[in-house]
């Protein structure tokens, strides 16, 4: 039994390093069956983001919002909970946090800058609870009523740029340096990429995801409430309560990576015709990562890897960035359909022990 | 004359663990064949083997005296064995006759033909005493009903040797009564069955012969009437079992749950409960009997703040507790093991430590300051682990992974340990083996002994007997009458559950 128990808890390791591997595979040989020389584009990319300095701090610069909208996935999802409104948490946190840089432009920085980084998470915190408000008390299910948020999200903020905060170029005005997290230290560090101080926020919120769910009374009781609602609610623990609690922090970790676009990497906020994207690859990293902090960690470090370093790819071996793309979307299918992962791996081992 | 199922010297062995080691079975013709042992005992690995589910490592099946290979369930079926599943494999929507001719229709010009399809179960019905409508749909007929659908889907089949998984699990005791009958006029017809149980009664009932393992071993086989209930527990635990009786003096304190003109409406606006009145007092075990859907789960859910009180009121311990929230019941002193232990009594993802502290994390010394003391829970744990004997390899793996006695007892162990006034327990040995009952029914005896107040509510009419002090009988959402253990027996209980009380004239 417990040998069994090995066995299985080895597997779900295996299954994303395994949809990791055939992913590339894969993209390999759509590559290689569209002309392109797949080891080139692969070993450019790997040369770009371990050997140029620029290309190894835009990776970690992509890192910050992807670990943070993955651990608010992670988060709700280690709750019960589907949260597919990171992206429009992330929006109602990149507003805000500008909002906010730009409206009080006169405090000194280490009041704006705070202040600023706590509005985009309010901001993210309080498009999360609306959900989990209706999902606790009208039974309205989170999926549904997240997709709405998004697009109400999406719609607002362009809105209220253009209506309070516009300027030229579609967007908002650039957020006073005292509430930047821009570094020319770090900048100059990696040859100019747009490294900034927010990785040091996304390493406390990793820190925090994992203090609060396994550490604290109160992750204990969204676990709980997570695994079983009727248990819980046998014990004692107020289910409704914990669903609006898990949607508001998970919407927080969401407004925090958008705050860090916001005060981070671009300084300002543009009119968004579209989705950002990054909510949604959230969803990728935290299913990639187990749901488990350092596992979003490291698929956040790989989807940035690969984005990152899919220009490189592009200007070496003229490999489409495109192809980065789907080489995420089949990793995902691959972690997606990790039974059928599991059983071909099943049937491979089987073979070589008869063999 | 050849055995109707002969099973020589299986063997089957999973990683770390021999399932059947051994194990001979024979099952003659036209007879009741029971398989006794305890859960995990291996009776459903091997009757998987037969059923063409598993492949046995060793031995060799024989039926109606010919070598048989049985690769998987089609080939079973051929051989015309047919198995009912514990839980039942039917199309809730569907109705009683489409699920029983379900794979293999009669057809009609190549369409269905239901009308054919309703005589033949109307027919087989009648044939073997199995009382079904066959145009009711499945989701709306009672568990035994269902039951008997699972019968004739196998007999439909031209089984005529039948595996019945712990029938009786999901049954009333009238119902029981009823699937006995039906045994018996299936054997009567010809018909050879497998009995897979550990309830001795249901043996001595209806079986004429019993095949007993114990820890994959075959212990012995033997003929019903040459032995006796103390023998076959005695064989299945491999030591001497002691039957709880609650022989502790009956010295009732202070009441400790009231309850008055109590009213509990369920979804669909019917009174469940319907002016219910009951005190329980420090030091006895209250026993409520009745008939499953009288209203026991609502009024057990309404003490515990789980189901709104439209009427009426609880007091616990001389607090108002009416509808207040389930965590202030707890605190107030209510310790509860529920009807369902793995859906509301575990979490089933945690850990047996943490599932050992679900009510009181919050509290000192588990936790400080709202950060969880991981040392203290895990000793708590471990002490909890030794003292109730939970049979698992440290507090550290998932309640998911113990069997269904050890689930319970971490149950047990984690109420009985905050000291309640009042313990409620909900089919507290339900399903479980001996040996378990054993231990739970001990350790309810030695809470009403520290003079708290013990409320027990089975479907078990021996359970209740043996435990009680008091027996209140429910009946429509009533207590119609309470009846001391010791001047009553199961046929007066039976008549008060059906709802005729004694003195009235009998209808």
């Amino acid at each position: 039994m417990n040998q069994l128990l090995k066995k299985i808890s080895w597997m779900t390791l295996l299954i994303p390093v395994i949809s990791v591997i055939l992913g590339l595979l894969c993209g390999a040989i759509i590559m290689w069956a569209t002309g392109y020389d797949p080891l080139l584009a692969y070993s450019s990319i790997v040369q770009s983001i371990f050997l140029q300095p620029y290309y190894a701090g835009e990776t970690i610069r992509a890192m910050i919002p992807l670990v943070l909208s993955g651990l608010a996935v992670a988060f709700a999802f280690r709750t019960g909970l589907f949260n597919i409104g990171v992206e429009g948490q992330l929006m109602a946190g990149w507003f805000a946090s500008v909002a906010c840089a730009i409206g009080f432009d006169s405090l000194p920085k280490f009041i704006l800058l705070p202040l600023s980084i706590l509005a985009g998470a309010v901001a993210g915190g309080l498009w999360g609870l609306i959900p989990g408000f209706l999902k606790a008390r009208f039974k309205v299910h989170e999926v549904i009523s997240t997709i709405m948020m998004n697009y109400i999200s999406l719609y607002t903020t362009s809105y209220l740029i253009k209506t309070f905060l516009f300027t030229q170029g579609e967007r908002t005005p650039t957020i006073p340096p005292a509430a930047s997290l821009a570094s020319n230290f770090l900048a100059n560090l990696t040859q100019g990429s747009r490294l900034h101080w927010g990785f040091i926020v996304a390493i406390l919120a990793v820190i925090a995801m994992w203090f609060i769910l396994w550490r604290t009374t109160m992750g204990f009781e969204l676990r709980s409430v997570g695994f079983s609602q009727d248990a819980s609610q046998y014990a004692g623990m107020n289910v409704s309560r914990n669903i609006i609690l898990s949607m508001t922090i998970s919407g927080i970790f969401a407004g925090l990576a958008g705050a860090m676009e916001g005060l981070g990497t671009y300084q300002y906020m543009m009119i968004n015709a579209t989705f950002t994207g990054i909510g949604f690859n959230g969803i990728a990293v935290a299913l990639l990562g187990l749901n488990t902090p350092i596992g979003v960690v490291l698929s956040g470090a790989l989807f940035a890897g690969l984005q990152t370093g899919g220009l490189t790819m592009q200007s070496v071996a003229g490999v489409p960035i495109e192809l980065i793309q789907i080489i995420i979307a089949l990793i995902i299918f691959f972690v997606g359909s990790g039974y059928v992962v599991q059983w071909a791996w099943g049937r491979f081992m089987g073979r070589r022990h008869k063999a | 004359m050849p055995y109707a199922i002969e099973m020589r010297h299986i063997r089957k062995e999973f990683p770390g663990i021999v399932a059947n080691d051994d194990i001979t079975l024979q099952v003659e013709e036209g007879e009741i064949h029971a398989l006794f042992g305890e859960n995990g005992a291996g009776k459903s690995t091997l009757m998987n083997i037969l059923f063409g589910l598993y492949q046995p490592d060793q031995g060799e099946i024989y039926v109606h005296g010919k070598k048989a290979e049985i690769h998987n369930p089609n080939d079973a079926n051929q051989l015309g064995i047919g198995m009912v599943h514990q839980h039942f494999m039917l199309v809730e929507n569907f109705t009683v006759a489409e699920n029983i001719v379900l794979g293999k229709e009669p057809k009609r010009f190549g369409r269905l033909d239901m009308k054919e399809a309703v005589r033949i179960v109307r027919e087989l019905s009648e044939r073997y005493g199995l009382k079904v409508d066959p145009l009711k749909k499945v989701e709306d007929i009672t568990v035994g009903m269902q039951q008997r659908v699972e019968i004739l889907k196998t007999l439909y089949r031209g089984s005529d040797i039948l595996i019945l998984d712990e029938p009786t699990a999901v049954l009333t005791p009238l119902e029981i009564q009823e699937l006995i009958e039906i045994m018996k006029k299936l054997v009567q017809e010809g018909k050879s069955i497998i009995l897979i149980t550990h309830k001795l009664k249901e043996i001595f009932e209806s079986c004429s012969s019993c095949t007993v393992i114990r820890r994959g071993k075959m212990i012995d086989r033997v003929k019903i009437d040459e032995t006796s209930p103390e023998e076959l527990a005695n064989m299945m635990v491999g030591r001497k079992v002691n039957t709880q009786i609650n022989n502790a003096p009956y010295e009732p304190k202070e009441a400790v749950l009231e309850i008055k003109d109590l009213v509990v409406q369920d979804a669909r606006k019917v009174h469940t409960v319907n002016g219910l009145n009951l005190t329980v007092h420090g030091g006895e075990i209250l026993g409520i009997a009745g008939v499953d859907g009288n209203g026991q789960q609502e009024l057990v859910q309404a003490i515990a703040g789980l189901a709104k009180v439209t009427q009426g009121s609880i007091a616990l311990d001389g607090k108002d507790i009416t509808n207040r929230h389930t965590r202030k019941i707890i605190e107030a002193g209510l310790g509860y093991i529920p009807e369902d232990r793995q859906k509301h009594g575990l979490v089933m993802n945690f850990t047996v430590g943490e599932n050992t502290v679900l009510q009181t994390y919050y509290q000192r010394p588990f936790s400080n300051l709202g950060v969880l003391n991981h040392s203290v829970i895990s000793k708590k744990a471990k002490q909890l682990i030794q003292e109730f004997d939970v049979r698992t390899p440290s507090e550290k793996v998932l309640a998911r992974s113990l069997s269904g006695g050890n689930q319970q007892k971490v149950i047990v162990a984690r109420e009985v340990d905050r000291s309640p006034k009042l313990l409620i327990a909900a089919q507290p040995t339900r399903g479980l083996d001996i040996g378990a009952i054993e231990f739970i029914h001990g350790k309810l005896i030695e809470e009403k002994k520290k003079g708290r107040a013990v409320l027990l509510v089975s479907f078990e009419l021996d359970e209740i007997l043996h435990l009680s002090d008091r027996i209140a009988v429910i009946y429509e959402g009533k207590i119609i009458d309470i009846v001391n253990p010791k001047e009553t027996d199961e046929r007066e209980l039976g008549l008060l559950m059906a709802g005729r009380k004694k003195g009235a004239e009998q209808a």
